[in-house]
């Protein structure tokens, strides 16, 4: 049949209200706030519309008119005991969905008790040693109804494991997990540096958990691939864009070397955005990353499933745009921000605290932040019409430039890596050429500042007030280190060394064959008591570590 | 370790102790600096305050700039200042980073010369810088 547009019952329009009519919708009603009724979307009937490729305009046809964004609030620190009983707060307050932050020795993969690990245990996230911390996490937690977001990538397999051996000892099997898994390696060498193993070793680390996922845990998403890191490292938007699905196209590629087929786990792929204050930019640049991820995963992967084409992702407000000056203006910086996420169509979002350009949120600065999503979710309607931006002369022209920044810079990518966009990743960190971007866009941003053409209120202008700075900011002592030493002490004694002894002999066997996944010896190495430490230092004795050159 | 040199200017060390790797900062100062015809050495990631305080010895610099954004200034900053003067040397050290202002008397007590906290402007952190190093002998 010959599609007939303008009206006809094939046309864009009608094929979205098709859509539309067998989604799932929530209670309305969906009107102004004077009683104008609104339709779910806008747009002619040959236009484009949301849930049909490329996807610019939303990956699903009903988009927040099914279910709101997921008000994802990330939260960690101190002891696992402290962290559960913040996540169970979150679970109160109306959050319905976890993300855990770790503290550095476990990003790095140090146990507490490690040297490095000094004045680090339980500060910027939660201390995770052993099977016995997962435990206390997850305390009365129900993981088949709650969806978890592990917010870790050099040591993510073995968080994973953990996370497996935690909930099926609790009696929730692994297929029944719901969550994501950052494991977003490439951009810790571009951008958030913390990496342990060498990229290619890496690589063969996230290849193990995809394939893991992909055959056992249907609800899990193995990678979060993630721009906020590379953003919050001073990339420009188009950077940030265009390096984030570079590294998506990556871990396409490794997925498919391992003989994965690209629909079995391009589904199981979410992506991680910035929301920063430029707020056009920012919208133009979430529609710019649905149409590029449709058309890429279409065109040059050949993937055929619409899930593989609909790029769906997280976002945060933007860090660095927070000040230490005037923290509560920073409460609008964060409403702002997170706008911009929902009008570009997020599917779930962490909203900043005020206070932390100065130190970790307290309990009343993350609820205010939570408070700025549900203002945004249940008082202004702007998620009662999908894509509302959709068809802005303005927005739609951003949007193609964003596409067209972004191509050039996957072109130079393609060229590093002689037609392979995983080899042209890996050669560009190896030759400090992201590294390098990113800290020449820093800096030209920092540049703009000092002379006075970028205005930041309360810093280099409108400074009255600076002085009123009496704000309440948490203070974490070393007490939570100690008591974390000690708890892992008190592990290490109880648990039996045999067992410990095989599941690391059998770990740095496997870890020797890279055709082994190394899922299965992680997680038989989770349920002997072995530590986070000590399994990062088996492997790392297979593969080595990984030196940055410093660069200015 | 990686330097960029003006031949008779002031020297100084950026660093990055423990493992924090947030390097956007330490990196925008360092360029800063240079651009100010300061010299500097970095340092890289993951130092211990042992090697900085060696490297900062080593080359003889005139002042020692730690960027901390993971909250563990307060544990780790005042043992590079300790590493230092262990080595029997007054190289003063400078403090920059996420820094409650509630941080900076114990700071101060515990060695550190200056604190800068976010958003201090670029002639803010040279003058300091210069301020710093015209005050040790």
């Amino acid at each position: 049949m010959i599609p007939r547009h303008n009206g006809g019952v094939n046309s864009p329009r009608q094929q979205w209200q098709k859509a539309f009519d067998e989604s799932r919708l929530r209670e309305g009603p969906f009107q102004t706030l004077s009683g104008i009724p609104l339709e779910p979307v806008y747009g002619p009937d040959d236009g484009e519309y949301p849930g049909q490729y490329p996807y610019a305009r939303g990956p699903y046809a009903s988009m927040y008119r099914s279910k709101l964004w997921t008000m994802r609030m990330f939260a960690g620190f101190g002891t696992a005991i402290d962290t559960n009983r913040r996540f169970k707060e979150i679970i109160k307050a109306g959050g319905d969905g976890l993300s855990t932050a770790f503290d550095m020795p476990t990003l790095l993969g140090l146990d507490s008790d490690d040297p490095m690990a000094l004045g680090e245990v339980g500060r910027c996230g939660v201390a995770i040693d052993t099977l016995a911390d997962m435990r206390d996490l997850f305390a009365d937690i129900d993981l088949g109804r709650i969806t978890t977001s592990m917010t870790i990538n050099s040591p993510a397999a073995v968080m994973l494991a953990m996370f497996v051996a935690q909930a099926e000892t609790a009696g929730v099997p692994r297929a029944n997990l719901g969550g994501t898994l950052q494991n977003d390696i490439l951009k810790e060498y571009q951008a958030q540096k913390e990496f342990v193993f060498p990229p290619r070793q890496s690589m063969r680390l996230v290849r193990d958990t995809v394939a893991f996922t992909a055959a056992e845990m249907p609800r899990w998403h193995s990678i979060s691939i993630s721009g906020y890191h590379i953003r919050e490292a001073g990339s420009t938007a188009a950077e940030e864009l265009a390096f984030t699905l570079a590294n998506g196209f990556a871990y396409v590629e490794l997925a498919r070397q391992a003989g994965l087929p690209v629909d079995s786990f391009a589904p199981r792929l979410s992506f991680f955005f910035n929301a920063h204050i430029d707020f056009f930019e920012e919208i133009a640049k979430y529609r710019a990353a649905r149409r590029i991820w449709a058309r890429w995963l279409k065109d040059r992967y050949g993937a055929t499933s619409e899930r593989s084409m609909q790029l769906r992702f997280h976002t945060q407000t933007a860090g660095v745009s927070l000040t230490a000056q005037q923290p509560e203006v920073n409460i609008v910086r964060t409403a702002i921000e997170a706008l911009a996420g929902v009008l570009g169509g997020t599917q779930s979002l962490h909203t900043n605290s005020m206070d932390e350009a100065l130190a970790l949120p307290t309990e009343k600065a993350a609820r205010i932040a939570l408070r700025t999503q549900q203002v945004i979710a249940y008082e202004t309607n702007v998620a009662h019409v999908a894509d509302p931006l959709g068809g802005s002369h303005f927005v739609e022209a951003l949007t193609d430039e964003m596409e067209r920044r972004a191509e050039e810079i996957f072109a130079k990518i393609d060229e590093m890596g002689r037609g392979s966009i995983l080899e042209g990743c890996i050669t560009g960190i190896e030759e400090n050429w992201f590294q390098g971007r990113i800290a020449d866009s820093a800096y030209e941003l920092e540049q703009n500042f000092n002379r006075g053409e970028r205005i930041v209120v309360g810093v280099n202008r409108f400074l009255e007030g600076n002085d009123d700075d009496d704000l309440a900011i948490l203070k974490i002592t070393n007490e939570d280190e100690a008591k974390q030493k000690q708890r892992l002490s008190k592990v290490r004694s109880d648990r039996n060394d045999a067992a410990v002894r095989d599941a690391l002999d059998r770990l740095a066997k496997d870890a020797v064959d890279s055709e082994v996944n190394l899922m299965p010896a992680l997680i038989d190495a989770s349920l002997a008591y072995v530590t986070v430490g000590e399994m990062m230092n088996t492997m790392a004795g297979v593969f080595g570590r990984h030196v940055e050159v410093p660069t200015i | 370790m990686t330097r960029d040199s003006t031949p008779g200017s002031l020297r100084v060390l950026v660093a990055k102790v423990g493992l924090d790797g947030h390097d956007r900062g330490v990196k925008v100062v360092a360029r800063l600096l240079r651009d100010a015809g300061i010299e500097v050495i970095y340092t890289g990631l993951f130092q211990t305050p042992e090697t900085v305080a060696a490297a900062a010895v080593d080359e003889d610099v005139d002042v020692v700039g730690l960027s901390m954004l993971s909250g563990a200034h307060m544990t780790l900053a005042p043992l590079v200042v300790k590493a230092i003067r262990d080595r029997g040397s007054d190289i003063p050290v400078v403090l920059g980073g996420i820094v409650p202002s509630q941080d900076v008397e114990e700071l101060a007590a515990g060695g550190i010369a200056a604190v800068l906290g976010p958003g201090a402007p670029a002639d803010q952190v040279v003058e300091v810088v210069r301020k710093v190093a015209a005050s040790r002998s």
